[in-house]
């Protein structure tokens, strides 16, 4: 498809790698279009996590960047881009609140919008696309949202939504003759039968389960420890390793501003041995431990509670008594606790 | 790094030299992708990219990366730390 000048139209799309963006893009790809995708990196993606953990055994699919494994499928160029400190900034002020977790998804939608009009600016470009799918998604996907976020990102006529295009006004793409509206799609709802048989009619087999999820911010548990986090920290001054440290270990708090970290298994203990130099460190000794980290200042008696709690995770849970390490910096005190009773646990688990 | 992803390593020509070199050693997913594609830009069509990196499927994601560019993906080698990855700029690429 050309502009008058003949021109190549250039569409500029978010891409995740999921399967609506994916097919979104191949929509446009049908119609000739050049097709650029972005895909952002967030910080919170769970198959960034799992390679930075890289646990033996992970099946590498599970650990693949799916905005790559998508350009390549489609054999168009992606961009990753690196949402920054801004996009953090965004999580923890989001200016339309969180969905059931922690999940910002109109904020989130607009920050990458926003940052793909700054890209289409910069490289050139007719306008952007996004895979979202009306009705799909109960934050962010309804009509209301999805005018919401086409103004708000000043960009109005020129965000086009391919998959649920019938079910929209026509865009200026297609006003212009840039787009055949007739060649877009009438995708409406949370059921995904339609996206499938498009996939399978396109060869598209490759692709992560469809609403799978893999943001950190939309899983339960998560969010139990972002929210304590936000509770428990000024927001401005929560930084991205804090944010890191959330998606790792066992979390308990043990006072407002004492809350430690308790590794689960060799690698989430290699894991946090390159954040282990921050504060206080615990660890039984000569025998099987978890790495345990504290954030705050904890006394003595809140250091000895932090052993027990190590110990009871350690091999040594069973024994009356366990020698553990707290090491901060070049200090060590050496603690000889007993483990402590999971029943106590519970109280002070996030 | 484990033996399952090296087995798709698509091993380098021996003789190969780079134009230029980037070490990603210990950086997260996807920073050694975005390091790569930063320096595709500061090299002329033809020359060779060599990327070091600890992440064992970045094995999976350059040769992706490279099918989306439409760069040439020219295999990798494999140190005791790390694999060296090598990348031709194309001419006319996508990105």
């Amino acid at each position: 498809m050309t502009a008058e000048s003949g021109r190549r139209i250039k569409a500029i799309g978010l891409i995740s790698g999921g399967l609506d963006s994916t097919l979104a893009a191949r929509v446009l790809v049908e119609q000739g279009l050049d097709v650029v995708g972005l895909h952002f990196s967030t910080g919170f993606c769970m198959n960034d996590h799992r390679r930075a953990l890289d646990r033996p055994g992970e099946d590498p699919r599970r650990m693949r960047n799916e905005g790559l494994r998508a350009g390549a499928d489609l054999q168009i160029p992606i961009e990753v881009l690196d949402a920054g400190e801004a996009y953090l900034k965004m999580v923890l002020n989001p200016r339309h609140g969180y969905g059931k977790r922690a999940n910002p998804c109109i904020d989130c939608r607009i920050y990458m919008i926003h940052g793909a009009a700054d890209y289409m600016r910069e490289h050139g470009g007719d306008f952007i696309f996004t895979g979202e799918v009306l009705g799909q998604r109960p934050m962010s996907q309804h009509m209301q949202a999805l005018r919401l976020i086409e103004k708000e990102c000043g960009i109005e006529g020129y965000l086009l939504r391919p998959l649920s295009a019938h079910h929209l006004p026509p865009t200026k793409p297609e006003e212009l003759g840039w787009v055949d509206r007739n060649r877009l799609m009438g995708i409406s709802g949370r059921s995904r039968k339609e996206q499938m048989a498009l996939s399978e009619q396109w060869g598209l087999k490759d692709y992560p389960q469809p609403s799978g999820g893999c943001c950190f911010l939309a899983d339960e548990s998560f969010a139990r420890r972002f929210h304590d986090k936000r509770d428990h920290t000024p927001i401005d001054s929560i930084k991205r390793e804090e944010m890191i440290l959330l998606k790792v270990g066992r979390h308990f708090r043990l006072s407002p501003a004492v809350k430690i970290i308790v590794a689960r298994d060799a690698s989430e203990n290699q894991f946090l041995t390159r954040f282990a130099g921050l504060g206080w460190s615990f660890e039984a000794l000569d025998t099987g431990s978890p790495l345990t980290l504290a954030e705050g200042e904890p006394d003595e008696a809140t250091r000895r509670l932090i052993a027990s709690i190590t110990a009871r995770y350690s091999d040594r849970r069973n024994q009356a008594l366990v020698e553990v390490a707290a090491r901060r910096g070049d200090t060590e005190e050496r603690l000889i606790v007993p483990p402590v009773a999971d029943a106590a646990l519970e109280g002070w688990r996030i | 790094m484990s033996a399952d992803l090296d087995e798709l390593r698509e091993p380098a020509p021996e003789d190969l030299r780079a134009d230029m070199t980037i070490d990603t050693v210990g950086l997260f997913c996807p920073v050694p992708i975005i390091r790569t594609s930063e320096a595709m830009k500061r090299i002329g069509a033809g020359s060779v990219l060599e990327v070091i990196s600890d992440d064992r499927v970045i094995l999976i994601d350059m040769p992706a990366w490279c099918r989306s560019t439409g760069h040439r993906y020219l295999g990798a080698r494999r140190s005791d730390e790390a694999f060296h990855l090598f990348v031709k700029k194309a001419e006319g690429t996508r990105s």
